[in-house]
């Protein structure tokens, strides 16, 4: 008799639904869900094209604009301006990443730094820096330095702000735990301060990933000489909008692909954190 | 019996006179204190009396802390605080390590308080006794002369604080460090230390040797009766 009220009990456990709380994290992560919107878009870009309710001067099929990249690649001048671009974001971005980076433990780790350097980023971050193009082109001429240059300044302040607030956000806690184990400056910076940093610092550069690309968009669009930027610009004055649109993918193509490598590496990097991402 | 009978001769911690204040309110007023080597000795009072203080003072970690007064107390010194403190960033090994090398030394830690195993695991996968228990290893790779505890089993079940209890009480014996531990509890106090203060309006209200062979009882009784617990228990 016991027996079987036990066997019972132990099937009803297996097959019945145990109740379980609502779970408020979004749950795990599809593969490849991040292409599902734009593959999406396309298919309905497509469509509109195919079905003939698209001004195909205005936008044109997406196997138009394939096929003027194609063209553009193989005999036009597109891989040199692709070049040219590329180098101008990376090396502002470099440079912004660098000064970024510095200055922020500079102004998180001593109060003088903080004195000297925190007040000034926040001025240069209270003046639009795309407003600074003419002065820059006065001073550094209307060459390759100053697109670096408006590019690095771009980036450098996503990149110093969050680091920054993200150094000086380190718990308390932390910094008594590291005097009591003894441990010196420079160990204390780097076992403590920089990996309890690194998750702001991830957040400041992809806002400066970002920031790299509008500013070499805004850059190129307004004052190049060479470039896509300098491609679109042409297209326009030739109403290729097929043109304009083989720009606009690469710069998407640019913009999803450093984005994707810099999550890659945050999550490598902070794999210890289990967060509603992970 | 209290072991370790011939080292009780150096005094490990010596206090004399030692105030702090916070905003003008006296804490800590004048304290005079000898903690003999290898001694046991818990820390009881009131929420606010300043237990914290004390141990945060012979810690060296009360910067900008306004007092005075005169505090020896040795090189090595470990602390166990209430929350278990880990870096979440570094796994149970790296952490146990945090300040000292000697992997080795670190296994062994882990091993002697129930980890073994769990060395490459990150804090967040450990439960709060683990956690603790990490922490705990932490604090003894070091080797300390004084170990400085802050309630550091207040966030655990009364279950796992028992086992907590015995660990702590054998890791005691081996290693033979002095030991200063914070508690609220009564009964934790009695049962691990060799000696029960109870700080009372910034001083020592009362020093209690706890004779191991005399009924836990008794002490029980008189130290509540020290914190003003006068209704009947038990
Ligand atoms: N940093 C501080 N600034 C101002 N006042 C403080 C500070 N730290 C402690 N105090 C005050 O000093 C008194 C003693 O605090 P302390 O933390 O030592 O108490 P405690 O005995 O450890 O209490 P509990 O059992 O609640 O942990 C309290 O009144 C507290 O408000
Ligand atoms: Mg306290």
């Amino acid at each position: 008799m016991t027996t079987t009220v036990a066997a019972t009990a132990a099937v009803a456990r297996d097959t019945s639904q145990v109740r379980r709380r609502r779970r408020l994290s979004p749950g795990r992560r599809l593969p490849a869900a991040r292409l599902v919107g734009p593959v999406l878009l396309l298919a309905l870009w497509a469509a509109a094209s195919a079905a003939g309710r698209l001004d195909p001067a205005a936008v044109p099929a997406p196997w138009t604009v394939v096929r003027t990249g194609v063209h553009l690649w193989t005999a036009g001048t597109l891989p040199t301006d692709i070049l040219t671009s590329l180098r101008r974001a990376a090396s502002g971005f470099a440079i912004g990443l660098a000064a970024g980076v510095l200055l922020a433990l500079a102004a998180g780790l001593s109060r003088a730094g903080e004195a000297l350097i925190d007040g000034t980023v926040n001025l240069n971050r209270a003046i639009p820096t795309l407003g600074l193009i003419p002065l820059f082109i006065l001073w550094l001429g209307i060459g390759e330095s100053f697109k670096v240059a408006i590019i690095a300044i771009v980036v450098y302040i996503p990149i110093y702000l969050n680091t920054h607030a993200a150094l000086a956000g380190i718990d308390h806690r932390y910094v008594e735990l590291a005097e009591v184990q003894g441990l010196s400056r420079f160990a204390f910076v780097r076992q403590i301060v920089i990996p309890g940093a690194l998750p702001g610092f991830f957040v400041g550069l992809r806002l400066g990933v970002t920031g790299s690309w509008l500013g070499l968009v805004v850059l190129e669009q307004i004052n190049a000489t060479s470039g896509l930027g300098y491609l679109m610009f042409q297209a326009q004055n030739y109403g290729q909008s097929d043109v304009i649109l083989v720009g606009l993918v690469v710069y998407g193509v640019f913009g999803l692909v450093s984005d994707s490598a810099v999550r890659l590496v945050e999550r490598r990097v902070l794999s210890w954190r289990r967060t509603l991402s992970s | 019996m209290a072991p370790h009978t011939e080292q009780l001769t150096r005094p490990a911690v010596r206090l004399r006179g030692l105030t702090r204040s916070f905003g003008g309110r006296t804490v800590l007023d004048g304290i005079d204190l000898d903690i003999p080597a290898g001694q046991f000795v818990a820390l009881l009072g009131h929420s606010g009396s300043g237990k914290s203080t004390l141990l945060r003072a012979v810690a060296g970690l009360d910067h900008e802390v306004v007092g005075s007064g005169q505090l020896t107390a040795p090189d090595r010194v470990s602390v166990v605080f209430q929350d278990a403190r880990l870096l979440p960033w570094r796994r149970v090994l790296d952490n146990v390590l945090l300040g000292t090398d000697g992997e080795e030394k670190g296994r062994e830690a882990l091993e002697e308080v129930g980890l073994k195993g769990r060395e490459r695991a990150w804090p967040s996968e450990l439960s709060g006794g683990e956690a603790q228990r990490a922490a705990l290893a932490r604090s003894l790779v070091r080797e300390p002369e004084l170990l400085l505890a802050d309630e550091p089993f207040g966030a655990l079940d009364a279950l796992t604080r028992i086992r907590m209890h015995a660990l702590l009480r054998q890791l005691w014996k081996r290693h033979q460090p002095s030991v200063l531990l914070v508690t609220h509890d009564v009964d934790e106090a009695v049962v691990l230390a060799d000696r029960v203060l109870v700080l009372e309006h910034g001083r020592i209200g009362l020093d209690l040797t706890i004779e191991r062979e005399r009924s836990r009882e008794e002490y029980r009784v008189r130290l509540l009766a020290a914190l003003g617990v006068t209704a009947e228990v038990g």
